[in-house]
Protein backbone atom coordinates (compact mmCIF):
# COMPACT_ATOMS: atom_id res chain seq x y z
CA UNK A 1 0.00 0.00 0.00
CA UNK A 2 1.26 3.43 -0.81
CA UNK A 3 1.98 5.80 2.16
CA UNK A 4 0.43 9.46 2.00
CA UNK A 5 1.08 12.21 4.12
CA UNK A 6 -1.15 14.81 4.75
CA UNK A 7 0.55 17.45 2.64
CA UNK A 8 0.76 14.83 0.06
CA UNK A 9 -3.42 14.52 0.58
CA UNK A 10 -3.78 18.34 0.70
CA UNK A 11 -1.61 18.91 -2.47
CA UNK A 12 -3.68 15.99 -4.33
CA UNK A 13 -6.91 17.38 -3.47
CA UNK A 14 -5.58 20.65 -4.31
CA UNK A 15 -4.57 19.92 -7.94
CA UNK A 16 -7.69 17.83 -8.24
CA UNK A 17 -10.31 20.80 -7.74
CA UNK A 18 -8.84 22.37 -10.70
CA UNK A 19 -8.54 19.89 -13.00
CA UNK A 20 -11.69 19.80 -15.46
CA UNK A 21 -12.41 16.27 -16.34
CA UNK A 22 -14.03 17.37 -19.46
CA UNK A 23 -10.87 18.67 -20.43
CA UNK A 24 -7.76 17.35 -19.35
CA UNK A 25 -9.53 13.72 -20.06
CA UNK A 26 -9.68 14.10 -23.71
CA UNK A 27 -6.45 16.11 -23.79
CA UNK A 28 -4.09 13.92 -22.53
CA UNK A 29 -6.00 10.52 -24.83
CA UNK A 30 -5.18 13.14 -27.95
CA UNK A 31 -1.73 13.13 -26.60
CA UNK A 32 -1.00 9.71 -26.08
CA UNK A 33 -1.83 9.25 -29.60
CA UNK A 34 -0.08 12.30 -31.05
CA UNK A 35 3.06 11.42 -29.57
CA UNK A 36 3.19 7.83 -29.37
CA UNK A 37 1.40 6.85 -32.49
CA UNK A 38 1.71 2.86 -32.22
CA UNK A 39 -1.12 3.08 -29.21
CA UNK A 40 -3.85 3.44 -31.99
CA UNK A 41 -3.29 -0.22 -32.01
CA UNK A 42 -5.75 -0.29 -29.15
CA UNK A 43 -8.26 1.84 -30.94
CA UNK A 44 -9.57 0.44 -33.82
CA UNK A 45 -13.21 0.49 -33.27
CA UNK A 46 -12.54 4.43 -32.66
CA UNK A 47 -12.29 5.13 -36.55
CA UNK A 48 -10.08 7.69 -38.27
CA UNK A 49 -7.29 8.16 -35.71
CA UNK A 50 -4.66 8.36 -38.55
CA UNK A 51 -3.86 11.97 -38.81
CA UNK A 52 -3.31 14.67 -35.77
CA UNK A 53 -6.76 16.65 -37.21
CA UNK A 54 -8.59 12.92 -36.66
CA UNK A 55 -7.27 12.21 -33.64
CA UNK A 56 -8.29 16.08 -32.55
CA UNK A 57 -11.61 15.86 -33.50
CA UNK A 58 -12.43 11.97 -32.91
CA UNK A 59 -15.63 11.70 -30.53
CA UNK A 60 -14.94 8.28 -29.12
CA UNK A 61 -11.16 9.85 -28.11
CA UNK A 62 -12.89 12.28 -26.20
CA UNK A 63 -15.21 10.56 -24.61
CA UNK A 64 -12.67 7.31 -23.32
CA UNK A 65 -10.42 10.28 -22.33
CA UNK A 66 -13.28 11.81 -19.93
CA UNK A 67 -13.88 7.80 -18.82
CA UNK A 68 -10.14 7.84 -17.70
CA UNK A 69 -10.13 10.88 -15.75
CA UNK A 70 -13.12 9.58 -14.15
CA UNK A 71 -11.49 6.83 -13.06
CA UNK A 72 -8.42 8.98 -11.89
CA UNK A 73 -11.29 10.80 -9.87
CA UNK A 74 -12.52 7.28 -8.18
CA UNK A 75 -8.47 7.16 -7.40
CA UNK A 76 -8.83 10.36 -5.71
CA UNK A 77 -11.68 9.40 -3.90
CA UNK A 78 -9.88 5.76 -2.54
CA UNK A 79 -6.02 6.95 -1.96
CA UNK A 80 -5.56 4.38 0.83
CA UNK A 81 -7.26 1.32 -1.83
CA UNK A 82 -6.71 2.24 -5.07
CA UNK A 83 -5.96 -1.11 -6.00
CA UNK A 84 -9.08 -2.56 -5.04
CA UNK A 85 -11.02 0.39 -6.76
CA UNK A 86 -8.72 -0.31 -9.92
CA UNK A 87 -8.98 -4.32 -9.63
CA UNK A 88 -11.90 -4.54 -12.59
CA UNK A 89 -10.66 -2.21 -14.88
CA UNK A 90 -7.09 -3.46 -14.71
CA UNK A 91 -8.71 -7.25 -15.31
CA UNK A 92 -10.62 -5.59 -18.09
CA UNK A 93 -7.58 -4.15 -19.75
CA UNK A 94 -5.42 -7.37 -19.42
CA UNK A 95 -8.03 -10.29 -19.88
CA UNK A 96 -10.64 -8.15 -22.68
CA UNK A 97 -8.38 -5.17 -24.06
CA UNK A 98 -4.93 -7.47 -24.14
CA UNK A 99 -3.49 -3.23 -23.52
CA UNK A 100 0.41 -3.82 -22.55
CA UNK A 101 0.86 -1.78 -19.35
CA UNK A 102 3.99 -0.12 -20.33
CA UNK A 103 0.87 2.38 -22.28
CA UNK A 104 -0.18 3.12 -18.80
CA UNK A 105 2.77 5.03 -17.99
CA UNK A 106 2.89 6.98 -21.40
CA UNK A 107 -0.86 8.05 -20.47
CA UNK A 108 0.21 9.11 -17.02
CA UNK A 109 3.30 11.17 -18.51
CA UNK A 110 0.55 12.72 -20.41
CA UNK A 111 -2.05 13.30 -18.02
CA UNK A 112 0.60 15.53 -16.15
CA UNK A 113 1.37 17.25 -19.51
CA UNK A 114 -2.06 18.00 -19.77
CA UNK A 115 -2.55 18.82 -16.38
CA UNK A 116 0.62 21.52 -16.74
CA UNK A 117 -0.25 23.51 -19.73
CA UNK A 118 -3.71 24.14 -17.91
CA UNK A 119 -2.33 24.95 -14.28
CA UNK A 120 0.90 26.37 -15.01
CA UNK A 121 2.70 27.68 -11.87
CA UNK A 122 0.29 25.64 -9.87
CA UNK A 123 1.98 23.06 -11.24
CA UNK A 124 5.45 23.85 -9.33
CA UNK A 125 8.33 21.24 -8.51
CA UNK A 126 6.96 19.85 -5.50
CA UNK A 127 2.98 19.78 -6.87
CA UNK A 128 4.84 17.38 -9.45
CA UNK A 129 6.55 15.67 -7.32
CA UNK A 130 3.72 14.30 -5.40
CA UNK A 131 1.19 14.42 -8.90
CA UNK A 132 3.77 11.40 -10.29
CA UNK A 133 3.53 9.97 -6.79
CA UNK A 134 -0.43 9.31 -7.39
CA UNK A 135 0.00 8.40 -10.79
CA UNK A 136 2.56 6.28 -10.09
CA UNK A 137 0.38 4.62 -7.93
CA UNK A 138 -2.68 4.73 -10.22
CA UNK A 139 -0.62 3.05 -13.02
CA UNK A 140 0.48 0.09 -10.62
CA UNK A 141 -2.83 -0.25 -9.95
CA UNK A 142 -4.23 -0.48 -13.53
CA UNK A 143 -1.55 -3.23 -13.81
CA UNK A 144 -1.90 -5.13 -10.74
CA UNK A 145 -4.17 -7.53 -12.51
CA UNK A 146 -1.73 -8.56 -15.01
CA UNK A 147 -0.10 -11.84 -14.55
CA UNK B 1 12.42 10.97 -37.71
CA UNK B 2 11.36 14.40 -37.57
CA UNK B 3 9.38 16.37 -40.28
CA UNK B 4 10.90 19.63 -41.75
CA UNK B 5 7.54 21.45 -39.91
CA UNK B 6 8.73 19.52 -36.92
CA UNK B 7 12.37 20.40 -36.76
CA UNK B 8 11.36 24.50 -37.67
CA UNK B 9 8.97 24.13 -34.52
CA UNK B 10 11.67 23.21 -32.49
CA UNK B 11 13.97 25.49 -33.61
CA UNK B 12 11.47 28.32 -33.21
CA UNK B 13 10.43 27.17 -29.46
CA UNK B 14 14.08 27.39 -28.42
CA UNK B 15 15.19 30.95 -29.86
CA UNK B 16 12.31 32.04 -27.74
CA UNK B 17 13.48 30.50 -24.79
CA UNK B 18 17.17 31.51 -25.14
CA UNK B 19 16.52 34.41 -23.28
CA UNK B 20 15.10 32.67 -20.10
CA UNK B 21 17.40 29.79 -20.47
CA UNK B 22 18.90 30.25 -16.79
CA UNK B 23 14.89 29.76 -15.58
CA UNK B 24 13.87 27.06 -17.89
CA UNK B 25 16.81 24.61 -17.41
CA UNK B 26 16.64 25.58 -13.65
CA UNK B 27 13.23 24.85 -13.22
CA UNK B 28 13.58 21.53 -15.04
CA UNK B 29 16.11 20.22 -12.55
CA UNK B 30 14.27 21.21 -9.86
CA UNK B 31 11.72 19.11 -10.90
CA UNK B 32 13.88 16.26 -11.41
CA UNK B 33 15.20 16.51 -8.11
CA UNK B 34 11.91 16.70 -6.25
CA UNK B 35 10.54 13.59 -8.54
CA UNK B 36 13.17 11.52 -9.16
CA UNK B 37 15.28 11.65 -5.59
CA UNK B 38 17.79 9.43 -7.23
CA UNK B 39 19.06 12.08 -8.83
CA UNK B 40 20.11 14.14 -5.85
CA UNK B 41 23.55 12.29 -6.24
CA UNK B 42 24.24 14.77 -8.55
CA UNK B 43 26.14 17.96 -7.05
CA UNK B 44 24.01 20.46 -7.42
CA UNK B 45 22.32 22.12 -5.14
CA UNK B 46 18.66 23.66 -5.29
CA UNK B 47 18.69 27.79 -4.70
CA UNK B 48 22.31 27.45 -5.80
CA UNK B 49 23.90 29.86 -8.54
CA UNK B 50 25.36 26.35 -9.64
CA UNK B 51 22.11 25.06 -10.24
CA UNK B 52 21.22 28.49 -12.34
CA UNK B 53 24.25 28.32 -14.21
CA UNK B 54 23.90 24.50 -15.33
CA UNK B 55 20.24 25.37 -16.19
CA UNK B 56 21.21 27.67 -18.48
CA UNK B 57 24.31 25.59 -20.19
CA UNK B 58 21.89 22.70 -19.95
CA UNK B 59 19.27 24.70 -22.36
CA UNK B 60 22.25 26.49 -24.29
CA UNK B 61 22.96 22.83 -25.77
CA UNK B 62 19.86 21.56 -26.80
CA UNK B 63 18.63 24.99 -28.37
CA UNK B 64 22.45 24.85 -30.42
CA UNK B 65 21.76 21.19 -31.25
CA UNK B 66 18.54 22.37 -32.61
CA UNK B 67 19.74 24.13 -35.19
CA UNK B 68 21.06 21.51 -37.15
CA UNK B 69 19.48 18.02 -35.93
CA UNK B 70 21.18 15.96 -38.45
CA UNK B 71 24.65 17.08 -36.62
CA UNK B 72 23.86 16.66 -33.44
CA UNK B 73 26.36 13.76 -32.52
CA UNK B 74 29.00 16.24 -34.01
CA UNK B 75 26.99 19.50 -32.08
CA UNK B 76 26.84 17.36 -28.96
CA UNK B 77 29.98 15.99 -28.71
CA UNK B 78 31.92 16.98 -26.11
CA UNK B 79 28.98 16.64 -23.54
CA UNK B 80 28.75 13.13 -24.75
CA UNK B 81 32.54 12.41 -23.60
CA UNK B 82 32.18 14.93 -20.72
CA UNK B 83 29.36 13.16 -19.00
CA UNK B 84 30.25 9.33 -20.14
CA UNK B 85 33.68 9.96 -18.42
CA UNK B 86 34.35 12.58 -16.74
CA UNK B 87 30.87 13.34 -14.76
CA UNK B 88 29.58 9.57 -15.13
CA UNK B 89 25.95 10.51 -15.13
CA UNK B 90 23.47 7.99 -14.75
CA UNK B 91 22.48 7.53 -18.49
CA UNK B 92 18.99 7.09 -17.11
CA UNK B 93 18.99 10.89 -16.33
CA UNK B 94 18.87 12.02 -19.29
CA UNK B 95 15.50 11.01 -19.54
CA UNK B 96 13.65 11.60 -16.34
CA UNK B 97 15.30 15.13 -17.11
CA UNK B 98 13.66 14.96 -20.62
CA UNK B 99 10.57 13.96 -19.16
CA UNK B 100 10.88 16.87 -16.88
CA UNK B 101 11.97 19.49 -19.48
CA UNK B 102 8.55 18.97 -21.13
CA UNK B 103 6.67 19.49 -17.93
CA UNK B 104 8.24 22.97 -17.40
CA UNK B 105 7.98 23.76 -20.83
CA UNK B 106 4.22 22.74 -20.62
CA UNK B 107 4.01 24.96 -17.21
CA UNK B 108 6.03 27.82 -19.35
CA UNK B 109 4.27 27.60 -22.98
CA UNK B 110 0.81 26.53 -21.39
CA UNK B 111 -1.79 26.25 -23.88
CA UNK B 112 0.96 26.95 -27.11
CA UNK B 113 2.70 23.80 -25.99
CA UNK B 114 0.46 21.51 -28.42
CA UNK B 115 0.21 17.89 -29.09
CA UNK B 116 1.95 18.59 -32.14
CA UNK B 117 4.76 20.22 -30.49
CA UNK B 118 4.57 17.95 -27.80
CA UNK B 119 5.54 15.34 -30.10
CA UNK B 120 7.90 16.96 -32.03
CA UNK B 121 10.02 18.37 -28.98
CA UNK B 122 9.96 14.56 -26.88
CA UNK B 123 10.95 13.22 -30.32
CA UNK B 124 14.05 15.75 -30.38
CA UNK B 125 14.54 15.09 -26.37
CA UNK B 126 14.61 11.24 -26.69
CA UNK B 127 17.43 12.20 -29.69
CA UNK B 128 19.45 14.28 -27.25
CA UNK B 129 18.98 11.43 -24.51
CA UNK B 130 20.32 9.21 -26.70
CA UNK B 131 23.17 10.93 -28.45
CA UNK B 132 24.63 11.80 -24.89
CA UNK B 133 24.09 7.87 -23.54
CA UNK B 134 26.20 6.51 -26.96
CA UNK B 135 29.84 7.17 -25.40
CA UNK B 136 29.50 5.42 -22.17
CA UNK B 137 30.53 1.88 -23.61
Amino acid sequence: MVRWTDKERSTIRALWEQINIDEIGPEALRRVLIVYPWTERYFGTFGDIFTVTAILQNSKVAAHGKVVLKAVGQAVENMDNIKDTYATLSRLHYEKLHVDPDNFRLLADCITIAVACKLRSALDPQAQAVWQKFLSAVVDAMSSQYY
Amino acid sequence: MLSKTEKELIVEIWERLTPVAEYIGSDALLRMFASYPGTRTLDINPGSAHLLSHGKKIVLAIAEGAKDISQLTVTLAPLQTLHAYKLRIDPTNFKLLSHCMLVTLACYLGDEFTPVAHAAMDKYLSAVAAVLAEKYR
